[in-house]
């Protein structure tokens, strides 16, 4: 009873980024390089460790940001990418001593084949009915993990400990700082591939099908190819902040890969702008610290302090961190204009 | 550089005061490690208040609510207690965030009861590593004790496996040719309980002929009641936590189906499992506990009882008193107390465990008569001893003797 | 075979739960077009609101009208208040705010009722039902009203005024202004009814699962399923659809060897959108139709 007939033509699920408004100027850019180079230098440990959880959910904001912003997507599903990755890791670490960096193109590999996998059957579903398929996804993975026939791998309910590693060649830095700087070497790479990703005509087509996607396999476009091999990618960089997340964490288990993750991944993405990547890092500090604020202000009512907090961001930048940035920039061009 | 003239001299008088500082003096001398001055004691906590075990939150709502009482009464030996909890909703990697702030942030002397078998597994390397204690833990996990390999790390409760070992043997002895059905919840209590049950009965478990688990995302778990009941057996074991006690208890009454019925003593407070599933529905149901009920009238004047409804009225006026939690927090922070009330001026983390490792047959307020905590160097399970019981009427009545339900590892 | 009949039967007595909430969210989708992850928190609220009246003395059908008309005003009230200014936000802005809904609705009812479970009464009794030791008296009544509920929405779209308004409002919003149809009141008006259709969900599922706040959540995942599986645009399919998953879960859990028992959600979901990979609009649903 509701839209009988879609009209195409009327604003698609997922708005467009202006393509120069996609990543920061070259200058912003540097600044917030050389902050992220040289913040832990003057912090203790245990915020150079919140630091590089910070970097692990922008890359898994980032990725989520690839499928739904970029090719129009709707995924709840990317705790389970993220599991994945972080259970490959583990086990690889863990019962065959594979080295932890080693690791991480494998889980990325293994996630960017099961997210192309998932993608196939996708393809025919959209909008509310692709949420809901990857939803049970997510809601799957977690009793996927507790499985028994997997409990000699995966350890079950109890989860796996990792160990974590020191840095090499005995350099005198601390694990966390030694893995905080690994991290960020890791992020900044997939960044720019994400960058000209999204720039590439592969990066085009996905922008095609997100904006009208009948319109673009009228033009040729081979949309399944497309549409699966988002989800890939997607798949591929969550896998890959998954394993960096368990490095990180030291531990995994399925309760930490629930639906609460893909929800505040999809949070994540939303308060930093869809579809626009560097507000990754704006969405992921969202997730990680604003609870922690919550709780601060009242430790009964942190969920709705939380909720309260959500709901001023969302109406007062609805289009996320992204507005934020385009109104500086737009200050900034009258400035230099005077 | 110290001249030499005054060199011999200097060394003198630093061995002088060397000596007097360490003779005679030792009750007056005062040892801290981070986390504890001559006038504060900072303990951390790590609790689900948000997520899907919120229920347990109260736990620390509770020992806040405590260690105010024990503030207001002057202190553990002249110092206040700093009380830093922080929610992990029940999921390990938040829990591990929160430790390490609780340790390198806020510089706490050590964890007290962190919640929760995943987010305790998580933390435990750490903690051993850095030589905090993690204190207490509020679970029944029977990986707690073990001394040798974590010696930092200590439970309170006593372990499922150990009540599970006890309702293995109560069925050998008096329902040897029971035809045993169990549920239980598909997590990290749930098997370890089913462990226990499984090794308990030893060479009869084949007692068990029927065995369903449930997600605490399933509504309700009575579908799986039908097909246990379709097995044909004659004994019900409810490894559930108290919604789906409830639900079991309720269908259970329903369909009209009579087993022997144990339910797991997480679930069975009177308050919030046996009441809303209804006083008739209930009857003969067995459990065991190591503590007392707040429901429960036969401990109206009991002196210890006593105390905790008091202390309830005036710290804690809008707690639950029927809430099972609220007694074992209260429980769990009397122990705290104790032990740091024994390190006296010596509280460095290496003497928070060696004394919390030597308690011996102190008991809190709150548990049963007869069952008391005992710890030493090899053995971490501060609480051991069970008592069964069997509901009747409005309340459990206690049967038997204290059992212990000590494993031999 | 005695087995699988039960099994059924069990199936329908749980999937009465699920139909029951599909009912509000295809109430919400129509209204909206989308889903209101919140939907199950609001039901669970007001059913604590009736609890709440009951402690206070009121008789069972007193808070149970009580409780409908105020979650219809507090319905509107919501769309009003939170989510008009977000009308012209982009969709995923509007999913983030039923998020947050959903964390302060819970949380709140958490700190006002916390988390001890509650005995919730039942109009309909829970003896057996015809004998029958499987289905309850309870689980028959609550079939029984979502049926009549079914029954009274079908004739609210299709024979009154204003139920066609709103089918014109949601489906062709630019036409229905044309003709006069204040659109965004008939949105307020959609989400007014979800709320109540809701709130009559959580008080029939409560008797069964014990209220608490956290009562709603795996309820409203099967909810959402169900009414996927029927059709967004069908309540009866979203009736249906909550029939099909219990009894599908029930015989997955059954007759699946080994994990059927452990995966029995996943199944379920696994079944849904194997559907609907043949069927993208649901079994029941009117398919839709995309012009470029």
């Amino acid at each position: 009873m509701s839209a009988v007939q879609e009209t195409a033509s009327d604003a698609p699920a997922v708005e467009a980024v202006p393509k120069r408004a996609m990543t920061l100027g070259t200058g912003t850019s540097l600044v917030v390089l050389a902050l992220l180079i040289a913040a832990p230098l003057f912090v203790k440990n245990f915020v150079i460790f919140q630091m590089t959880m910070l970097l692990v959910y922008g890359l898994a904001v980032l990725a989520l940001n690839i499928l739904t912003g970029g090719s129009g997507q709707f995924s709840l599903g990317q705790s389970a990418f993220y599991a994945v990755g972080a259970y490959t890791s583990a086990i690889l670490m863990e019962h065959f001593g594979m080295n932890y960096a080693l690791t991480l193109p494998v889980a990325g590999l293994i996630c960017f084949v099961f997210g192309f996998l998932f993608g196939q059957p996708a393809l025919r579903l959209s909008g509310v009915y692709l949420a809901l398929a990857t939803f049970a996804l997510a809601t799957a993975m977690p009793q996927l993990l507790k499985l028994g026939y997997f409990e000699h791998w995966t350890g079950g309910v109890q989860g796996l400990v990792v160990t974590k590693p020191d840095a090499p060649f005995g350099l005198p830095i601390s694990q966390d700082m030694w893995l905080y700087y690994f991290t960020l070497v890791i992020t900044i790479a997939i960044y720019i591939f994400s960058v000209n990703l999204l720039k590439s005509r592969s990066g085009r087509a996905f922008m095609a099908i997100r904006d009208n996607e009948i319109a673009a396999s009228a033009m040729g476009i081979d949309v399944a190819l497309y549409k699966t091999l988002a989800f890939g990618v997607s798949a591929g960089i969550t896998g890959v902040a998954g394993g960096l997340g368990a490095i990180a964490v030291q531990f995994v288990a399925p309760d930490g890969y629930t639906i609460t993750l893909a929800i505040s991944l999809f949070l994540g993405m939303v308060v930093g702008g869809v579809g626009w990547l560097p507000g990754s890092i704006i969405g992921s500090a969202f997730i990680i610290f604003v609870p922690n604020i919550a709780e601060g202000i009242s430790k009964g009512l942190s969920g709705a302090v939380f909720g309260v907090i959500l709901f001023l961001v969302i109406f007062l930048v609805p289009h996320g961190a992204r507005q934020v940035a385009m109104v500086a920039q737009h200050m900034l061009g009258k400035l230099k204009k005077r | 550089m110290l001249s030499r003239p005054v060199f011999p001299a200097a060394a003198f008088a630093a061995a002088i005061i060397t000596l007097a500082s360490t003779t005679g003096a030792a009750f007056a001398q005062k040892k801290y490690d981070t986390g504890a001055t001559d006038t504060e004691i900072k303990i951390g906590n790590i609790m689900p208040y948000s997520g899907p075990a919120s229920a347990y939150g109260v736990i620390g709502k509770t020992e806040a609510a405590y260690f105010n009482k024990i503030n207001a009464e002057g202190g553990i030996n002249g110092r206040k207690i700093t009380f830093i909890s922080y929610d992990d909703g029940y999921s390990p990697p938040k829990a591990v965030e929160q430790a390490r702030k609780l340790v390198e942030s806020d510089e706490v002397l050590l964890i007290f009861n962190p919640l929760g078998t995943p987010s305790n597994t998580a933390i435990q390397k750490y903690m051993n590593a850095r030589k905090v204690p993690q204190l207490f833990v509020a679970t029944g996990a029977t990986k707690w004790n073990d001394p040798k390999d974590f010696p930092w790390t200590m439970g309170w409760q006593p372990s499922y496996q150990s009540e599970a070992r006890i309702y293995a043997k109560y069925l050998m002895k008096e329902a040897p040719n029971a035809r045993i059905s169990v549920l239980y919840q598909n997590d990290d209590f749930g098997k370890d309980y089913l462990k226990g049950l499984k090794d308990g009965l030893g060479a009869k478990a084949s007692m068990i002929i029927a065995e369903e688990s449930y997600e605490t995302s399933e509504p309700t778990i009575d579908n799986h009641i039908v097909k246990l009941r379709a097995s044909g057996a004659d004994a019900f074991i409810s490894i559930t936590t108290p919604k789906f006690a409830a639900q079991a208890i309720k269908k259970l009454a329903e369909i009209e189906w009579r087993p022997l019925h144990i339910v797991s003593n997480v679930s069975a407070s009177v308050g919030s499992v046996i009441k809303p599933a209804g006083f008739e529905n209930s009857q003969g149901v067995l459990s065991a506990a190591y503590a007392k009920d707040g429901a429960d009238p036969q401990w109206d004047n009991d002196p210890g009882m006593k105390k905790f409804f008091a202390f309830l009225e005036k710290y804690d006026p809008e707690a639950n008193k029927l809430d099972g939690s609220v007694v074992y927090g209260y429980g769990a922070a009397q122990t705290m107390v104790k032990v740091l009330q024994l390190c006296g001026d010596n509280l460095t983390r290496e003497n928070v465990m060696k004394q919390a490792a030597s308690l011996k047959n102190f008991a809190p307020d709150t548990l049963l008569p007869g069952v008391s905590i005992n710890t030493s160097p090899t053995d971490f399970a501060p609480i051991e001893q069970l008592q069964m019981m069997r509901f009747k009427g409005e309340k459990w009545d206690l049967f038997g003797d204290i059992i212990s339900g000590e494993l031999s590892n | 075979m005695e087995l699988f009949t039960n099994q059924i039967l069990a199936g329908i007595a749980t999937g009465a739960i699920y139909a029951c909430m599909a009912l509000a969210v295809v109430m919400i989708y129509q209204a909206i077009d989308h889903l209101n992850f919140a939907q199950g928190e609001m039901a669970m609220f007001s059913t604590f609101i009736s609890w709440q009246l009951m402690q206070w003395g009121v008789p069972y059908w007193g808070a149970f009208l009580l409780t409908l008309v105020f979650s219809f005003a507090g319905g509107i009230a919501i769309e009003r208040l939170l989510f008009k200014p977000l009308a012209k936000a982009p969709i995923l802005t509007n999913v983030a705010g039923f998020i947050a809904l959903f964390a302060i609705i819970n949380s709140v009812a958490g700190l006002i009722w916390d988390f001890t479970i509650k005995q919730y009464p039942t109009p309909f009794g829970s003896s057996p039902f015809l004998g029958s030791q499987l289905i309850s008296t309870h689980q028959a009544g609550m079939i029984g009203v979502t049926v009549l509920l079914l029954i009274a929405l079908y004739f609210f779209f299709q024979f009154t005024r204003i139920g066609l308004a709103m089918r014109a409002a949601a489906s062709l919003p630019e036409s229905a202004r044309l003709v006069g149809i204040n659109t965004s009141w008939m949105i307020a008006l959609g989400w007014g009814m979800a709320a109540a259709i809701g709130s009559i969900a959580g008080m029939l599922i409560a008797p069964v699962v014990f209220l608490e706040p956290n009562m709603m959540g795996g309820v409203l995942i099967y909810g959402f399923a169900a009414a996927v599986l029927g059709g967004l645009t069908s309540p009866f399919g979203a009736v249906i659809g909550g029939f099909l998953v219990g009894i599908f879960e029930n015989l997955a859990g059954t007759y699946i060897p080994g994990v059927g028992n452990e995966l029995k959600l996943p199944i379920a979901l696994a079944l849904i959108v194997t559907v609907l990979v043949v069927k993208p609009a649901g079994l029941f649903g009117r398919p839709i139709v995309k012009r470029v």
